[in-house]
């Protein structure tokens, strides 16, 4: 049961061969016994969660059920939830029970899904691994020396050790694609503004999406479904028609046969991506993806990106820049965590933020401060603004060249708990590949394609051009049809 | 140019962020690390580009000014610290 698909979950619960409290207390009972050590949900609620499950099982016993009705999903604990404890990772939401939910948290509650419980997160997504959650790391479950990758490291661990059989994500930097990547997953950050962010914690405004993750293209796909939509409470929510993302799995590629389902499509290769810093194990896994995709009729066409260079110093004013504006709210006055004692008000703001925040968000708020302040706009914040133009540029030229971009996730597999804790920028590193397409709003996924050093996952990335999801999503299907690489899971989780 | 001791005083000071001498020290060091990273975008010529400030170049929606928001005051304070009468409660700030 816990391999199953989301689809076969779906067909098993509406011809009653499960109930949905048996399916949620199957995975409740994995999480007892396993998170301990994996470390990969802040919140469970057992109560909570049966007794959604419940009035699942009612609304299939009355055939009302939708796709999702009655799937336990598990939310990244930066997904307002009400009721629930929502702490973003954090000191400073510690104890901050949201009294509303999010606009992805209502459309899973309105598909009938059930809330698994919140997982573990950087704190405030700002990291690659995991380790700046005030809850402590998240153990790869391939290998628990290892990160899981981060932010999203608590729903990757969580999907990876079938603790879950899905969860949201957020992605503003690769945040959904790393961890997918390093856990040996599939996830999926959609175009900017596809998923509405009311209600998910904001870290970074111009480039924070939301997405799904899961074992699957085609279980991924059924998650977009839910999470997509017009919301009029996120100012940037594209009001668009609805899409069925599913539309195209079974699908071959435009004029191809059903034994070369990808016959014509065309896919990027860009150079910038496989030069200095790629390690090898990684290059090789990715290499064999791309002579797979070959053999299911698909070309490779070279291309350039010659921007992707100055993605991660753009992202690192961009990102922290926004997130110093969007951190000013948590000051201890009307939510979460404020100082025991202090002299002033001033004083209340400074010794609140110095114990509520930890140091990775002290340290982006710094540079985000510093980088808007009198005399430093234009050098910082305006020049990086300029480079994301000239980013997004880039995959304009090369999409008149290609259908998708295809290149490695993630420089390295996953690395060693504390490895890079030490060393921002090596960390920040990490996420070289990734961070392209937050820049220019493009949608992004990681595909399990193989193992590198230490029989660790290793993650094929694929962008496509804007609104691209449901091709992106059948490509990366007729992989899977071909490949097992989705289908391996840790041992010892099973 | 690297960012001096006092300028990360200064800055944790309007970021409203309580930093000892100590961690000021080891802040410092890691940020000129970062800015070490950001300085490779300052060489690009990037004459002529608009900046891009956001992911998708639209103008936001426009909608009607209407009420869309009923009162949930003591809901959303019962998440506050300190509150009483309806009122957010903060340490004196006018004599």
């Amino acid at each position: 049961m816990i391999n199953a698909s989301l689809k076969e979950l779906s067909a098993a619960l509406a011809a009653k061969n499960i109930s949905s409290v048996e399916l949620t207390r199957i995975y409740l009972e994995r999480i007892e016994r396993l998170n301990g050590e994996l470390n990969a949900f802040i919140t469970v609620d057992p109560g909570k969660s049966l007794a959604l499950a419940g009035q699942a099982d009612a609304r299939i016993a009355r055939g009302e059920h939708a796709p999702l009705t009655g799937i336990p999903v598990a939310h990244k604990d930066i997904y307002c939830t009400k009721g629930w404890l929502t702490t973003c990772g954090s000191r400073m939401l510690a104890n901050f029970e949201s009294p509303y939910d999010a606009h992805v948290i209502g459309r899973f509650g309105a598909a009938g899904a059930v809330i698994l419980g919140k997982t573990n997160m950087d704190e405030f997504a700002m990291g690659s691994s995991n380790e700046t959650s005030f809850y402590g790391p998240v153990k790869n479950p391939w290998d628990r020396a290892f990160v899981p990758g981060g932010s999203s490291g608590g729903s990757a661990c969580a999907v990876a050790a079938r603790l879950a059989p899905a969860a949201t994500a957020t992605d503003t930097g690769g945040s959904i694609r790393q961890p997918a990547a390093l856990t040996g997953i599939t996830g999926l950050k959609p175009t900017y503004g596809v998923v509405s962010r009311y209600g998910m914690i904001a870290f970074a405004s111009s480039l924070d999406q939301g997405g799904p993750m899961g074992k699957s293209a085609e279980d991924v796909a059924m998650l977009l479904d839910v999470m997509a939509g017009f919301d009029p409470r996120d100012s940037t929510s594209l009001e668009r028609e609805g899409e069925d993302y599913t539309r195209d799995l079974d699908r071959p590629w435009e004029g191809a046969s059903a034994g070369r389902p990808l016959q014509g499509l065309r896919i990027g290769v860009p150079k910038e991506h496989f030069g200095e810093g790629l390690s090898s194990d990684v290059g090789r896994a990715i290499e064999a993806a791309l002579a797979q995709f070959e053999e299911l009729g698909a070309k490779r066409v070279a291309i350039s990106l010659p921007n992707s260079g100055l993605s991660v110093p753009a992202y690192y004013v961009i990102a922290p820049a926004e997130a110093s504006s969007n951190l000013s709210r948590f000051d201890g006055v009307r939510y979460g965590y404020r100082a025991p004692e202090y002299r002033d008000l001033l004083d209340m703001y400074c010794k609140t933020r110095s114990q509520g925040f930890g140091a990775e968000v002290k340290r982006r708020i710094l540079i985000g401060t510093y980088v808007l302040s009198h005399g430093y706009y234009d050098a910082y914040y305006l020049k990086a603004q300029r480079v994301r133009r000239l980013i997004a540029q880039d995959f304009v030229e090369a999409f008149k060249k290609c259908d998708v971009v295809m290149g490695p996730t993630s420089p390295t597999v996953a690395f060693r708990i504390g490895a890079k804790t030490s060393d921002p920028v090596q960390m920040y590193l990490s996420d070289i590949y990734t961070i392209p397409a937050n820049l220019a709003g493009l949608p992004g996924m990681s595909v399990p394609c193989g193992f590198g050093e230490n029989e660790l996952p290793v993650g094929l990335h694929i962008v496509g051009n804007y609104f691209s999801e449901a091709r992106m999503l059948a490509v990366a299907h007729h992989y899977q049809r071909a490949t097992d690489w989705h289908r391996r899971a840790p041992a010892g989780v099973l | 140019m690297p960012l001096d001791l006092e300028q990360v005083k200064r800055i944790a000071h309007l970021a409203r962020i309580e930093i000892s001498q100590a961690e000021a020290a080891q802040t410092q060091d890691q940020l000129n690390d970062i800015f070490g990273l950001i300085e490779r975008m300052r060489a690009v010529d990037t004459e002529g580009i608009a900046p891009m400030s956001h992911a998708q170049d639209l103008m936001l929606r426009l909608r009607e000014d209407a009420v869309t928001e009923s009162d949930q005051h003591p809901l959303f304070q019962s998440v506050a610290p300190q509150v009483e009468g309806g009122l957010y409660l903060v340490p004196k700030v006018i004599e």
